[in-house]
């Protein structure tokens, strides 16, 4: 069953189409990636589907709901979250808090503190973060403070996690550790829409794989018709 | 031994935290009709200073609006003085205030950084000579006449709007919404996208902080006898509370309240005592705080900063 449909989703900076046209659609437990050079407009892409940017036209219909032109919190709310590019953790703010706060608001304020507290150390022993949980957020390794969003976003109880580059600037066992947090949402079942630049871990952890370029979906498919694409290897994997 | 003192350091704070509200609320039976006035002026500065922190600490976002919720307190007062019981006009007073800021803050909690700023010490400006215009050309009066209520009644509103000021502010900072503050100053889209309806959240809490001030003006209003759009529309009511507060320290409960007593009884004490040197004394703690204390007075209350200030090296 479909759980996203996009349909030619269309983002105008000025003259610049930052994305241009693009179908999208993620099936209930899927776990699909996103790939394409820098400036191909994914993570524009997340913005969009996330409601942090309006699309000039086009369409996003989340769970048989046209959720287009919506607020990020009304979104969040739908069952939709996100992680950040840039990492954007409440620094000030310890780890179980973090959690806390997507718990708390993800689900309209219907859990009791009692129950949200439960579920953020649930959350956070989820994602590997039990032993920092009283560690203010911005004291946290890159790596960690990447797990924390991903619980932080889990915390919402979303049916569709968009997760950006949780394996940028990282070690390969934590690329490693990545890739199998990964496996462990989509278990849980949670449907996974992933940018990622880490080629290994992107062709053995998706379904499927969509590449942008310039703005424009150029290609679809398996991880194998995407590695022996012609397009896809002459604009991004290189020869 | 350990446990005695351990329970006694649980209890420590709401004792005297009661202790004090005690000594407040009986201090017209016992104190001078002279330190009855001057309690009464500080505890206004902590209002208007506690109200600050309410929003403007956790968000990040410096409001210069304070004069102007103030200031419609104050007018509010000079004109339903009479008409009304005391009580309502308070209580309109900080309706009308929170009306206000809910519509400002909708509109300019969008501004960010100084931009807001700016837009808010406009906002007192554009009050202040919106009604100096209306009244001129329209009632054809500059100032107006407040109805008087006597010195004690006054102090005792102030000092119940301060008491439930401080229970706001208390129960914000452990609720929901003070989480969600929190999460808005962190980071504001990342609290969005975390399901916090941001804009929501800070008009709310922006007008809600409105609302003390609106009182307060109110209730001084009556003391004041005369007000004209100067008088009431002063932007240093803005600029002092922020200046008691960062004096005071942002970082603990009890320090911007610290800040305005400590603040506001030096200049009462300075312009008695020493009216030629007051600028200069004032001027001088305030450099020497920010220089040695940059979280404010709070800080004295740590033994590093002792230990620091006596020329001893921080354990690395």
């Amino acid at each position: 069953m479909s759980l996203l449909e996009v349909e030619g989703i269309t983002k105008n900076f000025g003259g610049l189409a930052a994305v241009s046209h693009v179908d999208l659609r993620v099936d209930e437990g899927e776990v699909v990636g996103l790939i394409g050079p820098n400036g191909a407009g994914k993570t524009t892409l997340f913005n969009l589907l996330s409601g942090a940017l309006k699309p000039s036209s086009g369409a996003i219909r989340f769970r048989d709901e046209n959720i287009t032109g919506l607020k990020p919190h009304q979104i969040c709310h739908k069952g939709l979250a996100r992680t950040f590019q840039s990492v954007k953790v409440f620094g000030g703010m310890t780890a179980s808090q973090n959690v806390l706060a997507g718990a708390i608001f993800g689900d309209r304020g219907q859990m009791s503190p009692k129950q949200a507290g439960k579920e953020a150390a649930r959350l956070l022993e989820f994602v590997g973060l039990s032993a920092v949980a009283a560690a203010p957020a911005r004291d946290l390794t890159l790596a960690n403070q990447k797990r924390l969003e991903v619980a932080r976003a889990l915390a919402t109880k979303p049916n569709l996690l968009l997760i950006d580059e949780l394996m940028a600037g990282l070690n390969p066992t934590e690329v490693a550790q990545a890739m199998d947090l990964v496996a462990a949402i989509r278990k849980q079942g949670t449907t996974v829409l992933i940018i990622e630049h880490v080629m290994k871990a992107i062709m053995s952890i998706c379904d499927r794989i969509l590449v942008l370029h310039h703005g424009e979906k150029i290609a679809e498919g398996t991880p194998q018709e995407i590695a022996t694409s012609r397009t896809v290897v002459e604009v991004y994997l290189g020869e | 031994m350990q446990t005695g003192k351990a329970s006694w350091l649980r209890l420590r704070t709401p004792v005297l935290w009661l202790a004090l509200l005690a000594a407040m609320g009986t201090l017209s039976l016992y104190a001078s009709p002279y330190t009855v006035i001057m309690v009464t002026n500080i505890l206004m500065y902590v209002i208007l200073t506690v109200s600050w922190v309410l929003f403007s600490a956790p968000t990040g976002y410096i409001s210069l609006a304070t004069a102007a919720f103030f200031g419609v307190g104050i007018y509010t007062s000079a004109t339903l003085g009479g008409q009304l019981p005391l009580p309502l006009i308070i209580l309109t007073a900080g309706v009308a205030s929170f009306v206000l800021a809910a519509l400002v803050g909708a509109l300019t909690l969008r501004l960010k950084g100084v931009y807001f700023a700016f837009f808010t010490f406009g906002l007192v400006e554009l009050i202040k000579h919106l009604l100096l215009w209306y009244e001129v050309s329209v009632t054809g009066v500059r100032g107006r006449f407040v109805v008087s209520a006597d010195n004690v009644t006054i102090y005792y509103i102030i000092l119940g709007i301060l008491v439930i000021l401080l229970l706001t502010s208390y129960l914000i900072r452990r609720s929901r919404v003070g989480l969600a503050l929190q999460a808005i100053g962190e980071g504001e889209d990342a609290a969005a996208h975390t399901g916090i309806n941001v804009s929501a959240v800070k008009t709310f809490v922006f007008a809600l902080s409105a609302v003390f001030a609106g009182a307060a003006g109110a209730a001084m209003a009556t003391r004041w006898g005369y007000v004209d759009p100067y008088i009431a529309f002063d932007y240093l009511f803005s600029f002092t509370a922020v200046a008691m507060a960062v004096f005071g320290g942002l970082g603990r409960f009890e320090g911007p309240i610290l800040g305005a007593v400590v603040f506001a009884f030096l200049r009462e004490l300075l312009i008695t005592r020493f009216p030629y040197v007051y600028m200069l004394v004032m001027g001088s703690v305030l450099v020497v705080t920010i220089l040695y204390l940059p979280q404010g007075l709070v800080q004295l209350a740590q033994k590093s900063t002792w230990r620091r200030l006596r020329g001893h090296r921080e354990p690395a």
